[in-house]
């Protein structure tokens, strides 16, 4: 992983998910800004899909176990999309909520991927 | 009287099952991957960890089920859930080695934001509020 790019994920995600949150206890329908702000969380999980293949090849490697690591990373990906199909199929203010819901626990997910690629030895 | 439409999956109670999802896959597999690489550490703890990540699915489903049976199954599983996070949070501040810091219930779901102490009690106000007799 690279430091800033952890933090530029998480605040995105963290964004994403208050504005998401907060428009669907607002009682907004699912819209092209929420959908939109969950779509841009996941594009930023692919591209650390890309830095942690490439991060150890470039002499970065992960401090701790990279198995968990991976399973973190690929279960965050397969999050965002859930969300915004549930968002799709059921177009009420709750499913707004549910994207926000699912973007907050991207945060906390690649907050501890930063935690076991930088902090974790031995 | 028979029901047709999950009387649970609706309005905040989505949230709550997309929640319960979440945390039922963070359980889950993090339990697959401490039994698969340190499960000599702590059998014990890893092994609840793992009962604990199936009853996470047990008890999402549940909420998303119909009927009465399945609203029984929600009740079973989420005050299980309120006492194991209960039980293990208590006995992990007791023998730290018996339960070691990251399974999802020790110090009362610390890692996980205490999200296994609150889930449980917002889940049974919602299954209360969205009692048979109440919703019929």
């Amino acid at each position: 992983m690279i430091p800033w790019f952890q933090y530029v994920e998480i605040a995105v995600a963290v964004a994403a998910g208050l504005f998401a949150l907060v428009a669907g206890f607002a009682g907004r329908k699912p819209s092209d800004y929420t959908l939109g702000a969950t779509a841009l969380v996941e594009v930023l999980l692919i591209v650390q899909v890309v830095i942690g293949i490439a991060a150890p090849l470039a002499g970065n490697p992960p401090t701790g176990d990279v198995v968990e690591f991976w399973i973190y990373l690929v279960s965050a990906v397969l999050i965002p999309p859930a969300a915004v199909v549930w968002a799709l199929i059921d177009r009420g203010r709750w499913s707004t909520a549910v994207l926000g819901v699912a973007c907050l626990a991207i945060a906390v997910m690649v907050y501890r991927m930063g935690q076991i690629w930088f902090v974790q030895v031995g | 009287m028979s029901n047709t439409a999950s009387s649970r999956a609706v309005g905040v109670g989505r949230v709550l099952i997309a929640v319960y999802a979440i945390l039922a896959l963070a359980a889950t597999a993090r339990s697959v991957y401490q039994i698969a690489t340190k499960f000599d550490v702590a059998p014990v703890a890893y092994l609840l960890s793992a009962l604990a990540g199936v009853v996470y699915i047990v008890a999402t489903i549940a909420l998303i089920g119909r009927g009465s049976t399945w609203y029984r199954v929600a009740w079973v599983t989420i005050v299980f859930e309120l006492a194991g996070v209960l039980a293990v949070g208590t006995l992990s501040l007791v023998d730290g080695v018996l339960f070691p810091a990251d399974t999802v219930w020790s110090f009362y779901g610390r890692g996980y934001v205490f999200i296994p102490l609150v889930l449980p009690i917002l889940g049974m106000l919602w299954l209360y509020r969205r009692r048979p007799s109440a919703v019929a």
